[in-house]
């Protein structure tokens, strides 16, 4: 499958619909389409229905955390130093923030090919964490859109049924995300390393103020 | 009762034992689990009870399905956190005397889960377990030893005196507080009667552990 022919495809279909095609740089090169959430779920439709690609299987749906990004870069400025111009070097910090994101894997029973990829974005990873949800064109994404929901907190609008799913319901967290801070409890391990030495330091230190 | 003057009796074919004994051997000889699984180390709990192991060679070949009527409840497999709850009040509905064979590297400690977030560190923060059985999963071999090694701990039951079981002391609770589900965690995280580790910080990090002796 061609995803640029997909891409237009899907532009000549659905009016006034923004795609972006991802690139994934690894040996799999399996791209991967970013679409709109104001038209996902036409896009969506489009995709199940059309007859030559009849994407009509949804097999997996999952979530990805992106953190907030600062990039810092060398910028030349024109400044006066002693009354002369010159050029100096400046840092620029600029933050881009971060956002949720799902992925979806739609493969044809039909014709027998896939997987195309599709991700939905959210505005930012605070408080615009909403997207359309799929689970009426794909009945499969209904469970799986749900864990995104408990793990990763996007709110999906228009799932039928969106609780949680592992986690129990007065939960508050979402575990999955990048900066989920789990309670302390950690409790001795004979060979502590990595991730866990980092607790097992914490625990010391926590035990020393008492 | 003197041993050799039992065995001096017993040669003059007179048998004597004691209601302890009885007690005891009854006990032991008919302890009826739960029925009750929750991850793959049920599988192997299920295999146990089947034709090539056959754990009714020991008396226990009768898995009870309601609380009321079991004796042992054994914890096999994986205990989420949101499961616990669960665990603690059926383990709170059998009737004493009650045991507990937490099967497996989750139940005794949240086995490879052990730093996940939905995974509770051991099923002995909430019950008091009787015997622990590592591996993932354990082999029915492993949990027929355990079954046996409860049948010893049963039969060195002692009515009375200081060392006689939980559920003959008035004192001793018989049921253990059901954790709730919190905000963040299960509330308490634990039950620190029965579960306490004290810390001892050594100056690489690694901090070492030690459980503090439980009596039971």
């Amino acid at each position: 499958m061609n995803l640029e022919k997909i891409k237009s495809e899907i532009e000549a279909a659905v009016l006034g619909c923004r795609l972006q095609i991802i690139v994934n740089g690894s040996p799999s090169g399996q791209h991967s389409l970013l679409l709109d959430r104001k038209h996902a779920f036409e896009v969506a439709k489009f995709l199940r229905d059309d007859p030559e690609l009849q994407l009509d299987y949804c097999s997996n749906a999952t979530g990805v955390d992106w953190l907030d990004t600062e990039t810092s870069q060398k910028v030349k400025v024109k400044q006066l130093v002693d009354g002369v111009e010159q050029e100096v070097e400046e840092v620029r910090k600029t933050r881009t923030p971060g956002y949720l994101e799902a992925v979806y894997h739609l493969y044809s029973m039909e014709k027998k090919h896939g997987p195309l990829v599709i991700r939905l974005r959210t505005e930012n990873r605070i408080d615009q964490v909403t997207v359309p949800s799929l689970t009426p064109i794909w009945r499969s994404a209904e469970f799986q859109e749900r864990e995104i929901f408990d793990l990763y907190g996007i709110i999906f609008e228009g799932h039928s049924d969106l609780r949680r799913i592992l986690m129990w319901d007065g939960f508050e967290d979402h575990p999955m995300r990048k900066d989920y801070v789990e309670p302390n409890d950690y409790e001795y391990e004979p060979t502590p390393h990595d991730a866990v030495l980092e607790k097992s330091i914490q625990a010391r230190r926590i035990e020393e103020q008492r | 009762m003197d041993s050799e003057l039992k065995m001096e009796l017993s040669r003059q074919g007179i048998f004597t034992t004691t209601l302890e004994d009885l007690y005891n051997w009854g006990r032991k000889s008919s302890v009826w689990p739960l029925t009750f699984g929750l991850a793959c180390c049920a599988i192997e709990m299920i295999a146990t009870t089947m034709a090539r192991y056959d754990l009714a060679r020991f008396g226990a070949e009768v898995f009870r399905p309601s609380p009321r009527q079991a004796d042992l409840m054994i914890v096999a497999g994986t205990v989420t956190k949101k499961m616990a709850p669960q665990v603690v009040r059926l383990y709170n509905q059998m009737p004493e005397p009650k045991y507990v064979i937490a099967m497996g590297a989750c139940a005794i400690s949240g086995g490879p889960f052990k730093q996940g977030y939905n995974v509770l560190k051991g099923i002995d923060r909430y019950i008091p377990v009787d015997v622990h059985i590592p591996g993932c999963p354990p082999r029915p071999e492993a949990l027929m030893d355990a079954f046996i090694t409860l049948q010893k701990k049963i039969d060195a039951q002692s009515l009375t005196g200081k060392d006689r079981p939980r559920y003959l002391n008035a004192d001793e609770p018989s049921e253990f507080i059901v954790p709730e589900y919190g905000a963040h965690d299960l509330e308490p995280p634990k039950n620190t009667k029965l579960w306490n580790i004290i810390y001892k910080a050594t100056p690489n990090g690694r901090a070492t552990g030690e459980d503090e002796p439980r009596k039971d």
